[in-house]
């Protein structure tokens, strides 16, 4: 049976009372916490040197030193820990007819009147911004980071081209926080959220609430996978 | 002639200034200095120079450096360019007057110009790493120094080299030690012909016009002193034989400045930058007082239940 774009191989429906949804494997949510451990870890070390009220926070990484050393190599995490989230979400995160109109009503989003908004697949048109987003702003912080990489990289680049590396780099950083600034409150005011990512699955009251597409396609394509352990060959 | 450095006395004598002078200290701010220390400038009288390297040599001498032995490459200049350990470096520009016909032989030494609005300082993000005292020395200070490399962004003359060993910055001091106890950079007393003087900034700016004034009377026209307002004067100055066009002199700039570039990053990027960080924790908390937690009801949750349920082959 072909699968829906935004189920996942291992999305599954577990009947009970609450209903059960897999939404995340382990190795998804590994590779979810890595990249955000690397992003909360290069946010306090790079706005250790953003601003100097925030130096203190050098401290963290045992000194302005090892903080200008170390923050490099964290992106470098970060950069392939996105690249693992990139591969295994891009499908799901494609934008479909249905996102403009949920975008159009934000507000009501906003208001929680998820009533008035379409059915949503497994990410609604937020999720989906914030995945294109991210993808953006990780390549325009990864190439001017290694711009900015003396300890390496220094002779490759002229001093105006450092100079352009280290404006974007900073606004990249500004950006990248607010983005994920909003991506961390809309897992906790949406609540029920964070179980997925820590446990892996929510409860169908959750998914019918917010991803009822979602929710509709892994019932009614509801694989039995009772009788052999295999999968259906996609 | 400017009357020579004096010698050093025997007896150990004590710093002229220290902390309490400092009138910028980089990512931090300073208590306004008791006193103003006279202003002082290193005079480069580039019509002077010969070339002899004895500035170079004498500049590795007091700092204590080394340079690694290099290989020529059909130019005069050596090493190529200032490294970690040379803070100087003369320059070699051979140059076609078009007015006269004549070739020209101009030695720039190059370094630190120790600007009145120093780049490095405002680039800076570890306190302390790059101060300024009020007598105008721009110095860093090797153990705040964490290696970024923002100085040499923040500089419009490209100075400062971060060393490939201990991953500090280095640049001239203008042998910030040797004034302090009342001698001259290391350079100036090494100067044979007398090409490198240093003094008060204005006795500097005398001593200069007066040899502007000569050099006029040789036929240099457009002889000048090189000390850019762009970067609010400089404490190391040129003079120059062809001060209308200090770009022949191996790319010495025209019209340096702080590039708007590292303005706009040090300056709206900083703040807005914070701003914008807070006012999005700050709406998310809004958000959350106003509308509440989005949660699941349990009408949520039998709905999943009834449509799982009744599912064919569901449950």
């Amino acid at each position: 049976m072909e699968r829906p774009y935004d189920v996942g191989p291992d999305d599954k429906v577990h009947p009970g009372d609450p209903v059960t949804v897999d939404r995340y494997t382990p190795a998804a949510r590994i590779n979810h916490w890595i990249t955000a451990a690397s992003l909360v870890l290069l946010a306090l070390s790079g706005l250790a040197l953003f601003h100097p009220s925030l130096f203190f926070l050098t401290g963290l990484f045992g000194g302005g030193e090892t903080t200008r050393a170390i923050h490099p190599w964290i992106g470098v995490v970060l950069f392939f820990g996105f690249l693992g989230l990139f591969l295994r979400f891009w499908r799901a995160n494609l934008w479909r007819g249905e996102d403009g109109t949920w975008m159009r009503r934000l507000s009501d989003v906003l208001r929680g009147h998820e009533e008035n908004v379409p059915e949503v697949g497994k990410y609604n048109a937020g999720q989906k911004l914030y995945f294109w987003t991210m993808s953006v702003l990780i390549i325009i912080m990864i190439g001017s980071g290694v711009v900015l990489w003396d300890q390496y990289f220094a002779e490759y680049t002229s001093v105006g081209q450092k100079r352009a590396a280290v404006l974007i780099h900073a606004v990249g950083a500004v950006v990248s926080i607010c983005v994920w600034i909003v991506h961390v409150y809309a897992a906790i005011w949406v609540r029920g959220t964070i179980r997925a990512m820590v446990k892996g699955s929510v409860t169908g009251g959750w998914a019918w609430r917010h991803h009822r597409k979602w929710l509709r396609e892994l019932v009614t394509g509801k694989r039995d996978d009772q009788g052999s352990g295999a999968k259906p060959a996609e | 002639m400017y009357p020579p450095l004096p010698n050093p006395s025997v007896q150990p004598s004590a710093m002229q200034y220290g902390q309490e002078d400092l009138v910028r200290r980089s990512a931090s701010t300073v208590p306004t200095p008791p006193r103003q220390l006279t202003p002082v400038a290193k005079l480069i009288d580039v019509s002077k120079c010969i070339g002899c390297k004895a500035c170079q040599v004498a500049c590795l001498e007091w700092n204590d450096m080394r340079e690694e032995v290099g290989v020529n490459t059909g130019v005069y200049e050596n090493p190529h360019d200032l490294t970690p350990a040379s803070f100087t470096l003369m320059r070699f520009t051979e140059w076609e007057n078009g007015e006269t016909g004549n070739l020209e032989w101009l030695i720039r030494k190059d370094g630190c110009m120790h600007c009145g609005d120093p780049g490095c300082l405002k680039a800076c993000p570890a306190p302390g790493a790059i101060v300024q005292y009020s007598n105008g020395i721009v110095d860093f200070v090797k153990e705040n120094c964490i290696g970024c490399g923002y100085c040499v962004k923040g500089c419009p003359f490209n100075i400062p080299r971060i060393s490939k060993v201990d991953h500090k910055a280095y640049k001239c001091t203008l042998c910030s030690d040797r004034v302090a106890v009342g001698q001259g950079p290391a350079c100036a007393k090494a100067c044979p012909t007398q090409a490198i003087v240093f003094g008060p900034k204005e006795d500097m700016i005398q001593h200069a016009n007066a040899r502007i004034e000569d050099l006029k009377s040789r036929g240099f026209q457009n002889a000048g002193l090189y000390d850019p307002p762009g970067v609010g004067g400089t404490h190391v100055m040129y003079v120059l034989h062809h001060a209308d066009k200090p770009e022949i002199y191996a790319d010495l700039p025209k019209d340096p400045k702080i590039s708007p570039v590292v303005e706009l990053w040090k300056g709206l990027t900083k703040y807005a930058g914070l701003t914008a960080i807070a006012s999005f924790v700050g709406i998310g908390f809004l958000h959350h007082i106003v509308s509440g937690a989005n949660r699941v009801s349990a009408e949520d949750e039998r709905n999943a239940k009834r449509l799982t349920e009744n599912q064919p082959g569901g449950g």
